[in-house]
């Protein structure tokens, strides 16, 4: 006997939906594969073996590792703010910590140009005190990561942090804990999965970060000329060393998605 | 009681909105069209035209009497040189072919896509500075030690400006390599580098927001533009009409005025 | 015998909408507080911990509790549905308390240890919450209120949603370490039972207000409340200003209105019919609602099916009668 299956209860899925849905995959698909498919595989280890690719590869690795860690030591105390404290104009922080994920990256470039930049209302000071400027420095890239990836990291962690069961923490003061060893010992561990998941994410659009970077840093190999900034200006010459740069940065990202794929592909 | 749930799209929802457009964005190379006459009626056809970045402000110039003469619709679509060539080679419809070497004409020629090229206008590198000049900059000897900026050695106006350097043994580095020239210009205006090496024309069209200093010997190193009519022009005679304009003496004016040299 | 060596806690709360209570407990007092689902027990736990708004007044002591931040009210709660720390091994859930107030780690887990050995579940000390079995696990959230030392320890319905077998076992250890604890213990139940076996006194809230308060066989003998009677399987009758209860075998059942001039008689429809030990129970909808008992015979030779109408009746003799506003209780024993 066979076990009746929810197509057999409910009827077959309809054409209605099954074509727009296999041709939303076929979209998000066929670029991906024709990008493989494209790829020189002969000049390919050589393309990423190339003192420049290898450069901006390791700019990105440390620029984005840096960020997110930034991104953890303010954002996680920002998400815990907003998801366990209650105070006015609460909504309107957290509206305004998702501004820079709807920000067009060029437009975060010059914001950060606009605040940090060499003439900037907080680059000039800066810059007349102690003779640093962001601008053209890999501290200036990692800037420009933390900016844009900022917001993935708060809202992520908010989310977990919300679906945490608050009673704990009121059973941890109840036990004698403060608010700080609460948060270190409660909140965050319960929170685990998520903070993981949110810092991932981070992690994952900071080295993809492109537009605010060569906006507000330029372009230079070893400074800050990252992946994606390399893809960019070797697309003008080269196409080939373009795809094979362009190659790792998708298995890069599919690294991630396996990494989350509890969370995001947990469902069969 | 069915109110409740009927929310719980929107967080969906909202966040396939924000991650696309979270991700775009990025690409400077975008078009930019002009629509200064978007004349109705009996148009005599419309124009497009494919064009090098550098040649923005002086197309759009030209575009106007163009339009006012022949009732047509020019629009021009700028981009870096080695990006229109490819697309003109893909099939992107256009009338009009107008690059800032000869390198990427030749990638257009190579397929077969062009008519008769001419070359129409040249272009001369220089020193950009920021208004009132903060680092002193007064030669190409002062860019050691400064922050200054050019393009990328893969797009033309590196490649001149690589040359340019190499004529007078600069060895200084620059603070960024980017990725076109009015990249360059940008981080010059907005005083994030202290100089910037970009074409005559561009310090024309920025006006004065930054100050030019001449590059003795930069004429050695020409920039040469080339414009052809396009295989898939849909209208041939329209586009020979282009061709002719912007090398005509009326048209060399306009270009000249731009700070185009002749060819 | 105890030892009361702590303070007693002087309580008058307000939680807006939810409950308004006075009540004085001594060291060393079991408290427990019953009364229907809605009536503020849990509110009133909660209020003495911290965790909710809260006017009046409540002192321990010296100490103006409500004046004082949670986690220094020396108040332990074990909270409805144990709410053990999910990442942490029950060791650990036990030393958490101990670690926030600043011990080592190791002397943390040693008290712990202790504790997890008195409640017989040393061997459980490195599981976490998840691997333990309910009873396991309401044992481990009463070990951590109580490894803190409180001055205070409240319970917020601890046998709820256990099997009625680890419910009994649970029951009787809790009492031995509630005769232990030097504190004042509250306790919110919903059972009777609770009530009889663990309090000295038990404190009844009806309405978000006090009902009554008293020693537990007093308010077992002479409920002020349905909800009480009800628990104690008393039948309740309001008199004027008075109160009568009396028990469901002494209420007489019959088809046809009984004869003689007693007043204690009521007329209405069977609701249920349920055995009850060797008994027949029925709830009739009389004014109030009344129980009775009868033996099967009867309820067979009476015909009594659910709906049938019939007449109750009970002996004076047989009727407990009180005032109704009888003083609120004794503030200790």
């Amino acid at each position: 006997m066979r076990a009746r299956t929810t197509r057999d209860r409910l009827g077959r899925p309809p054409a209605l939906l099954m074509v727009p849905a296999a041709l939303a995959t076929l979209l998000l698909l066929v670029p991906l594969v024709a990008m493989v498919a494209a790829t020189n595989w002969q000049a390919l280890p050589g393309h990423l073996t190339s003192q420049v690719a290898l450069e901006a590869l390791r700019l990105s690795l440390v620029t984005s590792t840096v960020a997110i860690v930034l991104c953890l030591l303010l954002g996680l105390p920002l998400a815990w703010l907003l998801a366990r404290v209650d105070f006015r104009g609460r909504g309107a922080l957290r509206a305004l910590v998702t501004v820079p994920l709807v920000l067009p990256p060029v437009v975060a470039g010059v914001a950060l140009r606009s605040a940090f930049g060499r003439t900037g209302v907080i680059g000039a000071p800066l810059l007349e005190w102690t003779g640093f400027a962001f601008p053209f420095t890999a501290y200036g890239v990692v800037l420009a990561h933390v900016f844009v990836s900022m917001p993935f990291v708060v809202i992520a962690i908010e989310g977990a942090l919300r679906s945490a069961d608050p009673r704990f923490d009121e059973a941890a003061a109840t036990l004698g804990a403060t608010r700080w060893t609460t948060f270190r010992r409660v909140t965050v561990p319960l929170a685990l999965p998520g903070v993981i998941a949110g810092t991932v994410l981070g992690w994952a659009r900071s080295l993809g970060e492109f537009g605010a970077t060569i906006t507000f840093n330029g372009n230079y190999p070893g400074r800050t000329q990252t992946m994606p900034t390399l893809i960019y200006v070797a697309r003008q010459s080269d196409a080939d060393a373009a795809l094979s740069l362009s190659l790792v940065m998708l298995v890069v990202s599919i690294g991630v998605l396996v990494a989350l794929r509890d969370h995001w592909l947990g469902t069969p | 009681m069915k109110s409740r749930p009927r929310k719980q799209w929107l967080p969906a929802v909202m966040l396939s909105l924000l991650l696309p457009l979270a991700a775009c964005g990025s690409d400077d190379s975008g078009t930019a069209s002009d629509d200064s006459s978007a004349g109705g009626g009996d148009t005599g056809g419309s124009l497009t035209v494919l064009a090098a970045a550098s040649l923005t402000d002086v197309f759009a110039q030209l575009a106007t009497p163009f339009e006012e003469e022949h009732g047509a619709d020019v629009s021009v679509s700028f981009g870096s040189s080695t990006d229109l060539a490819e697309q003109a080679v893909d099939g992107a419809p256009g009338d009009i072919l107008a690059t800032a070497d000869e390198t990427s004409m030749q990638i257009a020629e190579d397929a077969s896509v062009t008519g008769d090229v001419e070359t129409f206008a040249t272009n001369v590198l220089t020193i950009v500075v920021p208004r009132g000049n903060p680092a002193g900059i007064e030669s190409l000897d002062d860019l050691d030690g400064a922050t200054w900026v050019r393009c990328a050695d893969e797009v033309p106006c590196g490649k001149v400006a690589l040359a340019v350097l190499e004529d007078n043994d600069i060895t200084a580095e620059p603070a960024s390599l980017e990725e076109d020239v009015r990249a360059t210009l940008d981080k010059v205006i907005s005083g994030e580098a202290d100089a910037g090496l970009v074409y005559s024309t561009d310090a024309v069209a920025a006006g004065d927001d930054v100050e030019a200093i001449e590059i003795p010997g930069a004429e050695d190193e020409l920039t040469s533009y080339y414009v052809t009519s396009l295989e898939q022009a849909e209208n041939a005679d329209l586009a020979a009409d282009w061709v002719t304009w912007v090398t005509s003496e009326e048209g060399q004016k306009i270009l000249a005025d731009a700070g185009f040299g002749s060819p | 015998m105890r030892t009361p060596l702590g303070s007693s806690l002087v309580a008058d709360l307000d939680v807006a909408g939810r409950v308004r209570a006075a009540f004085t407990a001594a060291p060393g007092e079991v408290m427990a507080i019953i009364g229907p689902n809605g009536a503020g027990k849990s509110s009133l736990l909660h209020a003495v911990a911290g965790l909710v708004d809260v006017t009046g007044h409540a002192r321990l002591g010296d100490t103006d509790l409500l004046a004082t931040p949670v986690r220094e009210r020396r108040v332990g709660l074990v909270f409805q549905g144990q709410l053990l720390f999910p990442h942490l091994s029950a060791v650990d859930n036990v030393a958490f308390g101990l670690r926030a107030r600043g011990e080592s780690k190791a002397a943390a887990g040693a008290v712990a240890r202790e504790w997890l050995e008195r409640f017989r579940i040393g061997d459980l000390a490195e599981r976490r919450p998840r691997e333990l079995s309910g009873g396991q696990a309401q044992r481990v959230a009463i070990a951590r209120a109580l490894a803190t030392d409180p001055d205070v320890l409240l319970l917020d319905e601890p046998f709820t949603g256990l099997d009625v077998s680890v419910q009994m076992a649970l029951r009787i250890e809790l009492g031995q370490h509630l005769r232990d604890f030097p504190g004042i213990a509250l306790l919110v139940t919903h059972d009777a039972i609770d009530a009889l076996t663990l309090a000295d006194r038990v404190l009844v809230l009806d309405e978000g207000q006090v009902a009554q308060v008293g020693p537990p066989a007093e308010v077992a003998a002479e409920p002020r409340t349905a909800h009480v009677a009800r628990l104690v399987g008393l039948n309740l009758v309001a008199d004027g200003d008075d109160l009568m209860a009396f028990t469901p075998d002494a209420v007489v059942v019959s088809r046809t209105e009984p004869e003689g001039s007693t007043r204690l008689r009521w007329h209405g429809p069977i609701a249920t019919l349920a055995p009850h030990g060797d008994a027949v129970r029925l709830l009739v909808h009389a004014s109030p609602d009344l129980l009775a008992d009868v033996t099967p015979a009867a309820a067979t030779e009476l015909g009594l099916v659910p709906g049938a109408e019939v007449w109750l009746s009970t002996k004076a003799t047989a009727v407990s009668r009180y005032g109704a506003r009888a003083g609120a209780g004794g503030t200790g024993r």
